[in-house]
């Protein structure tokens, strides 16, 4: 079967697409032990932004990602600033409950301002069409996507590796106490760890309208594979996360592809498993 | 100093006190039987107001009581609600037998994932429990020969309650049923948590570790309280699908999770009347907004969740207690100090 390859590289693009919207939920919950389930919220908005610029202002699709990643950091620091903080030592159900609220909100705003239709996205030609590699037909858009995926994954790892900032998050994800007794300031290389990650959320829901669509449900819809890839993944890991999202993407893709029927509760049948054997997550240390 | 009624310290002595009936408590339950002679056209209202209530005490058990985070609660009620119908639809449709069958099914449900769920916390919790009603959902969705699927179950019908009451239009009887269930099994809960159990779980909530250490099985704990407020969400649901005669996918949703989980937050949790007030605020806001989109509904909503949780923490009878607390305390200040002036 030719479309063998085709599902893989289809749910390898999907994959990478989820692992951009859930690396800096990852990140921030192995950091805080925040339970953060406005993390979509801030996908949506980097949407939201893209569509905006470019069906009313008319700005090139290359050029709305970066504001749409900014969009997504600043409202996101705006959040973190005046209400996240104040629950950090509150429990697990008043941090869900919270950002549960927000997601409410953002639905309703959102449907308020741009409707609850789909919102458009006309890609540039050099995005569009697709071609064949030995049979196998390659979208380019998500061939795009790949390549940008794969690029940000390293810059992540590099910066984690081998910046002082990277250090200091690597120190405050495994021990926030001791860190903090070695003179870290982990508040503030909390909010910027945040606001990067949220940027990256912004950027996925960006990247995202053209292959899965955009509607105020969007925040709520995506939650829930998003929670999958960190928990799965294990808090803290960015290759954890990584592995998560691709597994996930391509199993959920080829899922509904040869077994429609069952596909769309395979994945949650999977992530039970998952859970229940390593509750930590696969790459999770704790 | 706070303190204005001293707690005692036997425990059986602190038990008593609780399960003694306070007149407040007495008014509510009479105030509910109001809807019959001041607002007769909204029995409708009442009966699914009773029914949330009935779901948010569920949720209460384990939430409010033994610290289990559950987004996916509905999950039982929706299994409750589905085993109701379909019993009715393939030929029985005798209310009673019909609420204990689905109470039963849920309750079974609940036992076998409470082996699953009393093992964790934190966030693989919260992900279990959302991957849980994500799940059945799905099942309901694609199992369409039994459930129909995404146009709901059509053909429930139910007979009369006892043989002598129909379920009338007006919702006279779908009230005083549902009233009737809540009030039975308000009674079971409270007994309950005002029990040496209850008391244990509120330990479990606080410290488990401590728990074990005292020699409290909590594992065992969890599963007991998990499996009966399964099996009341089940009455919970079936009684929504036996005084609307229909069950559509809705019941499974997580948004009816999340509305619950708001209601008894909203209320109180940790409280018994907290769901209660809970789904009468709730429920009556939603009827009267009912006009504007239910996608703009939740802007409201949401506004709720954020407020409550940063500035009314125990929700509004936890918010009302300490207001009378902090009264009581000012009246009895006043008095000591009017006592020390005349004794100078």
């Amino acid at each position: 079967m030719a479309s063998v390859f085709g599902v893989l590289f289809d749910g390898f693009a999907y994959g990478m697409l989820l692992f951009l919207l859930s690396v800096g939920l990852s990140v921030t919950l192995g950091m805080m032990n925040f339970v953060n389930l406005a993390h979509c919220t801030f996908g949506m908005i980097g949407g939201y932004v893209t569509v905006t610029l470019m069906n009313s202002m008319g700005w090139p699709f290359l050029a709305t990602l970066p504001a749409a990643f900014i969009a997504a950091a600043v409202t996101s620091v705006v959040f973190e600033r005046t209400m996240f903080s104040r629950l950090y030592r509150s429990s697990d159900l008043d941090q869900c409950l919270l950002t549960i609220g927000l997601v409410f909100v953002s639905i309703a705003s959102a449907a308020w301002i741009y409707g609850t239709i789909q919102q458009p996205v006309n890609l540039p030609n050099y995005l569009r069409g697709s071609f064949q590699v030995m049979g196998v037909t390659l979208g380019v858009y998500r061939l795009f996507l790949i390549g940008f995926a794969l690029v940000v994954t390293l810059v992540l790892v590099l910066a984690l590796e081998y910046t002082r900032f990277g250090a200091q998050v690597r120190a405050a994800v495994d021990n926030q106490r001791m860190a903090r007794g070695l003179g870290i300031n982990v508040d503030r290389a909390f909010a910027v760890t945040f606001a990067l990650g949220s940027g990256l959320a912004g950027l996925g829901g960006a990247l995202a309208i053209d292959i899965v669509g955009l509607d105020p449900a969007f925040a709520l819809a995506y939650l829930v594979y998003v929670l999958i890839v960190v928990s799965v993944g294990g808090l803290g890991s960015i290759g954890g996360s990584f592995v998560a999202a691709t597994l996930l993407g391509i199993s959920d893709m080829a899922g509904k592809y040869y077994l429609p029927e069952i596909g769309s509760f395979l994945i949650y049948f999977v992530m039970i498993g998952l859970l229940m054997w390593r509750p930590a997550g696969l790459f999770g240390r704790r | 100093m706070s303190a204005t009624t001293p707690v005692p310290t036997d425990p059986h002595q602190y038990l008593a006190t609780q399960v003694r009936w306070r007149w407040i408590e007495i008014v509510f339950w009479l105030a509910t039987l109001l809807p019959f002679v001041l607002t007769p056209s909204y029995l409708v209202l009442a009966s699914q107001i009773a029914i949330t209530a009935l779901f948010a005490l569920s949720l209460d058990l384990i939430l409010g009581y033994a610290g289990i985070v559950s987004l996916g609660h509905a999950a039982f009620f929706g299994f409750g609600a589905y085993t109701a119908g379909i019993v009715s639809k393939y030929g029985w449709g005798e209310p009673l037998t019909g609420l204990l069958l689905a109470g039963f099914a849920a309750g079974l449900l609940g036992y076998l994932m409470s082996f699953i769920i009393a093992r964790f916390r934190h966030l693989a919790l919260i992900m279990l429990t959302l991957g849980f009603g994500f799940l059945l959902l799905e099942l309901a969705n694609s199992m369409g020969w039994l459930t129909g699927g995404a146009d709901g179950l059509q053909g429930v019908r139910m007979w009369p309650l006892l043989g002598m009451f129909k379920f009338d239009l007006w919702g006279y009887t779908s009230y005083w049923y549902a009233l009737i269930v809540l009030f039975l099994l308000f009674l079971v809960c409270r007994r309950l948590i005002n029990s040496p159990f209850g008391l244990s779980l509120r330990g479990i909530r606080e410290n488990v570790i401590r728990m074990r250490a005292i020699g409290a099985e909590s594992h065992a704990h969890l599963r007991k309280i998990y499996t009966i407020s399964a099996a009341v969400a089940g009455v919970a649901g079936g009684l929504l699908t036996q005084t609307t005669e229909t069950v559509s996918l809705g019941v499974l949703d997580f948004q009816r999770s999340a509305d619950i989980l708001v209601i008894l937050i909203l209320g109180g949790a940790g409280r018994l009347y907290g769901g209660l007030i809970g789904a009468i605020i709730f429920m009556v806001a939603r009827d009267q907004f009912s006009g504007i989109n239910p996608q703009y509904w939740y802007f409201p909503i949401g506004l709720l969740l954020i407020a409550v949780v940063l500035f009314l923490p125990n929700g509004i009878l936890g918010g009302l207690a300490q207001i009378g607390a902090s009264e009581r305390f000012q009246r009895w200040r006043g008095r000591l100090m009017l006592g020390r002036s005349s004794s100078s």
